[in-house]
């Protein structure tokens, strides 16, 4: 029943003709594609592949974005999207010399300013510290926290005020198996229970298996699963696993990339 | 209907758009700064006592010629708020920079001007804290013998203070790390120490280096000090002195503010 009003309703992300270009490299070479509402969709690849840029441009920080691409019925980096994308980066982005607390408190006074919601802010930060299972280190200085808890610090804040899209790059690198399933849940009660859209990057593969959507990515090109490729087909984890005899994900993956390496080796020797 | 169901936990707040400068955000981001600062006690200590210790020291190196402690005294009293800001200010910046927080506040609705303003609120209370202690034990404890109201020492101290805050901003910008953040404490605010008439009146140098002094706001800011200490009324200098130093702390905040960027290549 999801399925079908996910495809009813518009995109979350819709891009044509992505690209980006950093330095005098062009990282992300003309994307097609689509993250449907209320679905986690995983983008994956090797790193340096160009998962991280992707996730800046649709958040809006990345420079040098040409093509089209629209979030959440907004040009990319728009004003208004500011309060409705929550954003994690690789590395935790929180104040390491203030408490797990004082870091959200702060950000959601940023969100949610004045002293009017005062209450509406305690009552978010204290939501969002047990979402991520940090109640019993409320009032530890993030800089004295463990690197996984350091993450989930900067992943509350992400889920501070209730944002329509996550965009979360390798949310779960780092992390014990206990805790990553526990996260993955997480994850699946967000866009089952409040309608919130996920686009998760990971570089490892069996994460894939969680997602209900996935995007293949190999030097900033889609493999699979973008709308550029639609030969190769499989944008679910179950239409990739049967593309190979050995059904899995990275046996999929692994396949697509030597047949794009060969590929391209093909077309080099052609135009020399 | 899933996807347009309100969020049970977190009932749809209305935010306001973030425009240039929100006061609540700009305070909040203030408070953030102090109490990252509340956290590292030792940097607050440094910060209020060495001017003081520095006053205590110059005051007995000029045992003999209580008038040289006079003149430079007052000086100092404008240059170490000057100097402990921009250095404190360039590395908070930088680190903010660094560790993606500043990505993160620029994707959310936080107004450039209420960062700068965040900040240039924190580091100015401190500011205030600082020159107070080291304003009031000059003028009270070590006999600096000044005719003007120590009040308008505060003053100067204080806009000084901002200044050296919004250079430390400026500079943070083209500072890959905390060593080059170091190393341009030398590069800009040596060559104002130099030419800004503590060690020799400014019409004594060599045209050149007179007519540089000329442009410099920490030139303006020792120059106001020394109006304080001679005169008994508020001159019309000295008025031109604060207006100068303001102005150029100004100038630079908004400098400061034009470095920072939502899109990064």
């Amino acid at each position: 029943m999801m399925n079908s009003l996910s495809a009813d309703s518009p995109p979350a992300v819709h891009a044509a003709g992505l690209t980006v270009v950093r330095g005098s490299r062009q990282v992300l070479k003309g994307l097609d594609f689509t993250v449907p509402r209320g679905r986690i969709t995983g983008l994956l690849g090797p790193s340096g592949c160009g998962k991280t840029t992707l996730m800046r441009a649709i958040v809006g920080t990345q420079a040098n974005v040409g093509g089209t691409l629209e979030v959440l019925g907004s040009p990319a980096g728009d004003a208004s999207l500011r309060t409705r994308i929550g954003y994690v980066t690789q590395a935790p982005s929180v104040y390491d010399d203030l408490t797990v607390r004082q870091n959200l408190e702060y950000f959601a006074a940023i969100l949610h300013p004045g002293r009017a919601l005062a209450d509406h802010r305690r009552a978010d930060v204290t939501r969002v510290i047990e979402d991520v299972d940090l109640t019993s280190h409320t009032h530890a200085l993030a800089g004295n926290l463990s690197g996984g808890q350091r993450n989930r610090v900067s992943l509350a804040v992400a889920l501070l005020g209730a944002p329509d899209l996550l965009v979360l790059d390798e949310p779960t690198v780092g992390l014990d198996p206990v805790l990553r399933r526990d996260l993955w849940n997480l994850f699946h009660d967000i866009a089952a229970d409040r309608g919130v859209t996920l686009l998760v990057s990971s570089h490892v593969m069996d994460e894939a298996e969680r997602c209900h959507r996935l995007l293949l990515m190999r030097e900033g090109l889609f493999l699979a699963g973008g709308t550029s490729r639609p030969e190769a087909g499989g944008d679910t984890p179950d239409a990739l696993r049967a593309l190979t005899p050995a059904g899995t994900v990275e046996a999929a993956f692994l396949h697509l990339v030597d047949e794009a390496a060969a590929a391209s080796r093909a077309k080099e020797t052609t135009t020399r | 209907m899933t996807t347009t169901a309100p969020t049970p936990a977190a009932p749809a707040v209305p935010t306001p758009p973030g425009g240039a400068l929100t006061l609540s955000r700009t305070t909040a981001t203030a408070a953030r700064v102090l109490r990252q600062l509340r956290h590292d006690p030792r940097t607050i200590a440094l910060l209020i006592v060495v001017p003081c210790l520095l006053l205590v020291l110059l005051r007995y190196v000029f045992d003999g010629s209580p008038h040289t402690f006079d003149n430079i005294g007052a000086s100092l009293l404008g240059i170490f708020p000057l100097i402990t800001m921009f250095l404190v200010t360039s590395i908070a910046t930088l680190r903010e920079r660094t560790s993606g927080t500043l990505e993160r506040l620029l994707a959310m609705p936080l107004g450039k001007g209420d960062l700068i303003a965040g900040y240039a609120l924190a580091f100015g209370t401190l500011a205030v804290i600082q020159s107070a202690l080291a304003t009031g034990l000059a003028v009270w404890a070590l006999g600096l013998d000044v005719l003007g109201s120590p009040w308008l020492l505060l003053l100067v101290a204080l806009l000084d203070a901002l200044l050296g805050t919004a250079l430390g901003l400026f500079v943070s910008a083209f500072a890959a790390s905390e060593f080059q953040a170091v190393q341009f404490m030398p590069a800009v605010i040596f060559p104002q120490l130099l030419l800004c008439g503590l060690f020799t009146p400014r019409s004594n140098m060599h045209p050149v280096l007179e007519a540089i002094s000329d442009v410099l706001p920490m030139s303006y800011a020792v120059d106001g000090m020394n109006e304080v200490l001679k005169h008994t009324d508020m001159t019309a200098v000295f008025v031109r002195d604060v207006l100068i130093v303001a102005g150029s702390a100004l100038l630079v905040l908004g400098l400061g503010a034009a470095t920072l960027r939502r899109r990064t290549p």
